[in-house]
């Protein structure tokens, strides 16, 4: 549910958002004063929208990810989500205490899941990641494909309309990546979620995303967006998907060019 | 990519991407066995075991060759044996054991009640443990023997005296392991626990406590290793025929009889079974929980 819509005046989808990021601006104390990460930045995430957040390094990405996932407070601005967004990290974040199932036990029980309901709702969530036999599975007996799969079946089971993704697939190889690519975005046209997806590779931003939000850095703000209206299935090597990498890439050059002039 | 591809290229995505993941899950899971039987046997335990018979063999040439010839400075390994064996035939032997074991232990559960409460108030309140958190570290260097003369004068000759010295010995191990466990749970399993929901107590009980318990058990393992000691420490200054003998007890007796033999028998008991509830109890926990983990090295 949408909390405080303060600045709804000029809002025409007021209450129609899966994110709203309004004015949102982030400093932290650095050895020089004050450093401003993030500079009034604005941006709307409609329900069932993907949209990725590209960036080179320094532009608050990840900043801005954790003021919406609520892990941090804004300095200025406001932010407002449809319930509490789901988050997951470039690490896997699994509890190596746990079994690959028990992991996403533990998330239904801290959303309330009844315990009857919790282990067969655990196999469901795996199948749909297509690890279903994993559920006695040990985090450390599992590909690094296979635990951000069940990292990612572990924010599902939050049940969020928001899914917030930090560089998820960073760490791993090519050709999982690549996987992952097509696994999220047959998960994301089933299931309907809304997906905030952060990420300094622009071939994997455009090959996700039905928006692409550039931004600049230091501080962070939105230079540019760009909507993909390239159909699913997408390939990573398409000639769609190229051409579009290589017009964000300019700009993305561009925008890293002017650090080293001043 | 074939354009006279009939089929749906969803359709036909889909059915690739499930065995095309298949594959690399296949390819990729690492195969953990344990090792087999015979080589955990040449690895692990031939080695403790051909050095322990090195030492004898030292131990028994010295006395062979004549380089030590006098038996109250050093008896023959045969000479020590037959103390043991006769202790054991008169069935004195368990009996010294179980006294000092059962201190021990005892000793120990009650370090654990104490210490975890307090290892955890440290850990989460910030003005206690600065306050206190370094006297417990600072306490741990202390040879818990310089605690059995207040000791004796506080509590006189008897089992809650040695109780006392297990404990100064032991509750600042134990509360330390916990301390360092919880701090070296790694932030991204705290901020992973809060986006799922665990804040506050939720997150000490799912969350905290079982990401700290490797560090926990490293403190327990260290905690038997001070109660252990200081109970030695506790009996050998303070024995006293009427609280029953315990192996430090043993060891007294055998200085004052001036009986070699006996002094031999008794460290090497004392040795002997500090390591085998170690071996018994605190490894295996230990390895348990770290095995569950992936933390084992393999060696």
């Amino acid at each position: 549910m949408a909390t405080t819509l303060a600045k709804a005046a000029d809002g025409t989808q007021s209450a129609t958002h899966a994110a709203r990021i309004e004015h949102v601006s982030k400093s932290f104390a650095g050895p020089a004063g004050q450093q401003l990460v993030l500079d009034d930045i604005s941006l709307d995430v409609a329900p069932g929208e993907f949209v990725t957040l590209l960036g080179a390094s320094g532009c608050g990405k990840s900043t801005l990810l954790n003021l919406v996932a609520g892990l941090d407070k804004p300095t200025a601005g406001g932010i407002t989500t449809d319930g509490r967004p789901a988050l997951m990290f470039q690490e896997h974040a699994l509890f190596p205490w746990l079994t690959a199932g028990k992991n996403i036990e533990l998330a239904l029980k801290l959303r309330g899941t009844p315990k009857n309901e919790r282990r067969e709702r655990a196999e469901q969530l795996l199948e749909l990641v297509r690890l279903g036999g994993a559920h006695g599975k040990r985090v450390h007996e599992l590909s690094g494909g296979m635990r951000q799969r069940v990292a990612l079946a572990r924010a599902l089971a939050q049940e969020s309309r928001l899914l917030l993704m930090d560089e998820p697939f960073a760490a791993l190889d090519a050709i999982t990546r690549d996987v992952l690519h097509d696994e999220l975005t047959r998960i994301w046209r089933e299931t309907g979620l809304s997906v905030l997806f952060v990420t300094h590779n622009v071939r994997e931003a455009v090959r996700l995303a039905q928006r692409v939000v550039l931004l600049s850095s230091r501080p962070g703000r939105i230079a540019r967006q760009w909507t993909v209206d390239i159909p699913h299935p997408r390939r990573i090597e398409d000639t769609a998907v190229a051409e579009l990498s290589v017009e964000i890439t300019e700009q993305l050059r561009g925008e890293i060019r002017r650090h080293g002039q001043h | 990519m074939a354009s006279t591809d009939t089929t749906p290229k969803d359709a036909k995505d889909a059915g690739d991407l499930a065995g095309l993941e298949a594959g690399l899950d296949a390819l990729e899971t690492v195969q953990t066995t344990r090792k087999p039987f015979r080589q955990t046997l040449t690895q692990k335990v031939l080695p403790p075991v051909v050095a322990v018979a090195l030492v004898l063999t030292v131990w028994q040439s010295l006395i062979t060759f004549k380089v030590v010839d006098d038996p109250t400075k050093l008896p023959a390994p045969a000479d020590v044996w037959q103390v043991v064996e006769k202790a054991w035939l008169q069935g004195e032997l368990l009996g010294y054991i179980w006294t000092s074991v059962s201190r021990g232990l005892f000793g120990f559960c009650l370090a654990l009640v104490i210490a975890t409460p307090l290892g955890l108030l440290l850990a989460r309140v910030k003005l206690i443990r600065a306050a206190i958190g370094p006297i417990l570290s600072g306490l741990q260097s202390l040879p818990s023997v310089a605690w059995v003369p207040p000791a004796v004068i506080w509590l006189g000759l008897n089992n809650q005296m040695m109780y006392a010295v297990i404990l100064l010995g032991a509750v600042p191990s134990i509360a330390n392991g916990l301390l360092s466990g919880v701090d070296q749970v790694p932030p991204l399993f705290q901020r992973a626990g809060r986006t799922l929901g665990a804040t506050g107590l939720k997150g000490t009980w799912h969350i905290t406590l079982p990401a700290a318990l490797p560090g926990y058990v490293a403190g327990l393992k260290q905690g038997w290793a001070f109660s252990w000691r200081s109970l030695m420490a506790a009996e050998i200054i303070a024995s006293f025929p009427d609280l029953g003998v315990g192996l430090g007890q043993l060891l007294e007796n055998g200085r004052n009889a001036s009986d070699m033999a006996m002094v031999f028998e008794a460290i090497l008991l004392i040795l002997t079974v500090g390591i085998a509830v170690d071996l018994l109890i605190f490894s295996p926990l230990e390895r348990r929980v770290l095995r569950t983990r992936g933390l084992m090295v393999k060696s």
